[in-house]
């Protein structure tokens, strides 16, 4: 189901321990770039087998005068084998630091890739849209804006033919966006949107996750929601990528994970929702987690989060749109089977990623808050004990499931008498103990629903010592009043 | 966490929802000082609560190029020669072969054997040039359509056409595909393949050793107006030109060969 990529070493012994212990550095850089909306990150095709497989990068830093020679070389040289191995050791060195700050001080450089980018031999401009590649891939910006000249043809070459190269120019693209908004100003007048626009009625799978890449790339950057979103959605994109979301045979999991977080970007900078709504997205997306979820159930592989992530957030935002507000209208998600998958999803963060419990809980109560249907489902197909069996994951998690059980609760009688006598009263004792006030809180605020609407757990909450639980909170300023009037409602049964 | 065994079966199962039970509230509840209302919540983009997903999402993209990603290594295949007519490129891949057919031979123009990055620039190229009652509407009203796809502006020139692409679209003042981008210096001896240069109609006339061509017909070079943010040391095609110069001609309007 992937696109191939997959990583052909194995680590071993220690090396395993290694990667972790950078795996977590590089966490921490994440989200501390997050913080600082500086989250950027890049993608590299890299197709040189042999030096990976000597166990790392075997760059070369160039000097002017060696970089100067292989581009006179590839420019002048006279047999084709010899031009295209200058551009090859080019790229080589380019894979640098070091070369890449020496290749863009270089006079003419830059305008001589572009030349060779633009030629008619093929295999040349095959090597220098690699070169290209190696540049946008930079983490230092001025090499990335060195790039500038080159974005016109890479946007024109994207409605050529060939796949491969095709390819190649939307990672470069995707990583120049990324980079800076000099670059971004530049390409949205040069045409970037309608450009991917027609190129994703490309049938190739490499070709449309580059292209859900790039425009993820340029969908996250910040000024999106006033100056891309827009004319994103004036294009024939948002049918386009909602057509590459259906579940079926051939849903291929790297490009769906691509335009999954297009989507989301689309969604949370709440531009016009509504748009996507009729355009038949929540169905979409509810028929596609269905199918991760099946997915999931059968095959627990490694990946199927990072889909089952943007998915739950579209829906959830999605949900909360106007258009939806209409009962019974044509926008409605009513499939109970959408709880379903949405359980199944549960279980498996909870056994793969917990972090990314409370988002499938959000999502959990969007589909309860105003929903009968849905609270009703979660009742008849048994599914508040297994909800109950999260409580402990964390106080994050834990708020989530009690405000969804007082979701269901404050719906009346009928609930809640399925809600007593049962495994949720003890665990409301357990809750009500926690140390943090929002936990404790939510508690207070599901005990009186029970109250209200079933009396006869009152008398099994004080067989449980409940008033002594109670009284361990009554100095606490956010909690003392509920405290008190919970304490005055058990004492005058 | 106990999933009930129903649950799997049910999934795949047919649409449907359960048969609401009656909703009955109090008004007793959520008054203070309890607050609960149930409500759907949503979040804008850069919330925290979204940082765990995002911070996996980077590293994923990330982790796409930690490992060895890309292309297979690609099988190669006994030496064959391109099949196209007068082409004798030779081939031991087949990606390397398709990349060559579709830069060289799949947008060709069956007038002037000019070969363009897409389907698009072609058949711009075949109305501009190629057309003769392009040339006579032309006179009367503005043809020339600019390039940019999603832009419905047209031009009454081409000179027209590059100013605009210029100035509105950001486009680099010499764009242009074929050509090595330096405007001193001995021109590149054309193609080392003869057949190439056939393909794209190389007359090896240049004029001089600048990058201009033979098609521009105004060949007369861009005033310089005042407070023009650029200022250009060598000759500026007037044109926007995308494959090497061939004389403009008024062919007879055959269909263009269609290259599957």
């Amino acid at each position: 189901m992937w696109s191939g990529r997959q990583s052909r070493l194995k680590p071993v012994g220690c090396v395993v321990e290694e990667l972790r212990c950078r795996r977590r550095e590089r966490e921490a850089a994440l989200r501390k770039a997050r913080r600082e909306q500086q989250l950027i990150s890049k993608r590299l095709l890299r197709d040189d087998v042999l030096v990976e497989a000597e166990g790392g990068c075997v760059a070369m830093i160039l000097g002017e005068a060696e970089i100067q020679q292989f581009l006179q070389l590839a420019q002048r040289g006279t047999e084709e084998k010899e031009r295209e191995r200058a551009l090859v050791s080019l790229r080589r060195g380019l894979q640098h630091p070091e070369t890449q700050r020496t290749f863009i001080w270089l006079e003419g450089s830059m305008r001589t890739l572009v030349g060779l980018l633009t030629s008619n031999q093929a295999l040349l401009q095959l090597e220098a849209a690699r070169c290209l590649h190696e540049l946008s891939h930079s983490e230092q910006s001025a090499v990335a804006e060195a790039c500038l000249p080159a974005t016109s043809y890479l946007l024109t070459y994207l409605s050529g033919h060939s796949s491969d190269f095709i390819e190649l120019c939307l990672y470069t693209l995707g990583n120049l966006i990324v980079e800076s908004e000099a670059v971004r100003r530049q390409l949205l007048p040069q045409g970037i949107v309608p450009a991917l626009a027609a190129c994703i009625q490309s049938p190739h799978l490499t070709v449309l996750e580059a292209l859900g890449y790039a425009l993820s790339q340029l969908l996250q950057a910040k000024e999106a929601p006033e100056m891309i979103v827009p004319s994103v959605l004036g294009s024939t994109l948002p049918q386009n990528i909602l057509r590459l979301l259906q579940p079926g045979p051939k849903l291929n999991l790297g490009v769906a994970v691509e335009f999954a977080w297009c989507l989301h970007y689309i969604i949370c900078s709440q531009v016009n929702n509504a748009l996507l709504i009729s355009h038949g997205g929540l169905s979409t997306l509810g028929m596609l987690l269905l199918d991760v979820a099946g997915a999931v159930q059968r095959t627990e592989d490694a990946g199927l989060e990072l889909l089952a992530c943007p998915v739950l957030r579209c829906l959830s935002n999605l949900l909360t749109e106007a258009a939806v507000e209409v009962m019974g209208g044509p926008n409605q998600l009513e499939d109970e089977r959408v709880v379903v998958a949405l359980f199944i999803l549960l279980q498996f963060f909870l056994q793969k990623q917990p972090s990314l419990l409370p988002e499938g809980l959000w999502l959990l109560n969007n589909l309860t808050a105003n929903s009968p249907c849905f609270c009703t489902s979660l009742l008849s197909m048994d599914l508040i004990e297994p909800l109950l069996q999260l409580l402990p994951v964390s106080n994050v998690v834990s708020v989530l499931v009690l405000t969804v059980l007082c979701n269901v609760a404050e719906k009346g009688p009928a609930y809640c008498q399925h809600l007593w006598p049962g495994p949720l009263l003890p665990c409301l004792m357990g809750t009500l103990a926690s140390s943090d006030t929002e936990v404790v809180g939510q508690s207070l605020e599901l005990l009186q629903l029970l109250f209200l609407y079933r009396p006869e757990a009152v008398e099994a909450f004080l067989q449980q010592s409940g008033l002594q639980v109670l009284e361990k909170h009554q100095e606490e300023a956010q909690l003392q009043e509920r405290v008190h009037a919970l304490q005055q409602t058990a004492l005058h049964r | 966490m106990q999933l009930p065994p129903a649950l799997h079966s049910r999934l795949v199962g047919a649409p449907g929802a359960a048969k609401p039970l009656p909703v009955e509230r109090d008004p007793a509840a959520g008054t203070p000082p309890f607050h609960f209302a149930a409500r759907r919540v949503r979040f804008p983009r850069d919330h925290e609560f979204f940082e765990d997903g995002d911070v996996q999402r980077h590293l994923y993209l990330q982790d796409v190029l930690t490992q060895v990603t890309g292309t297979p290594e690609r099988p190669r295949v006994p030496e064959f020669t391109c099949q196209v007519a007068g082409c004798c490129q030779v081939f031991d891949t087949l990606e390397s072969y398709e990349h060559h057919y579709h830069t060289l031979h799949r947008n060709v123009c069956s007038f002037c054997r000019r070969a363009f990055p897409s389907v698009h620039l072609l058949d711009t190229h075949i109305l501009e040039w190629h057309d003769s009652l392009f040339q006579i509407l032309s006179e009367r009203q503005d043809m020339y359509q600019c390039l940019v796809e999603g832009c419905a502006e047209k031009f009454k020139t081409s000179k027209d056409r590059k100013d605009h692409l210029v100035r509105r679209h950001l486009y680099p003042a010499d764009f242009r595909f074929d050509k090595p981008k330096k405007s001193r210096g001995p021109a590149t001896p054309g193609a080392t393949v003869q057949v190439s240069s056939e393909a794209l109609g190389d007359d090896g006339e240049q004029s001089g050793g600048d990058a201009m061509e033979v098609c521009s017909e105004h060949a007369a070079p861009l005033p310089e107006a005042v407070g023009e943010r650029w200022t250009y040391s060598h000759r500026i095609p007037s044109t926007i030109c995308f494959g090497q110069g061939v004389s403009r001609g008024f062919k007879s309007t055959k269909k263009r060969k269609e290259h599957q």
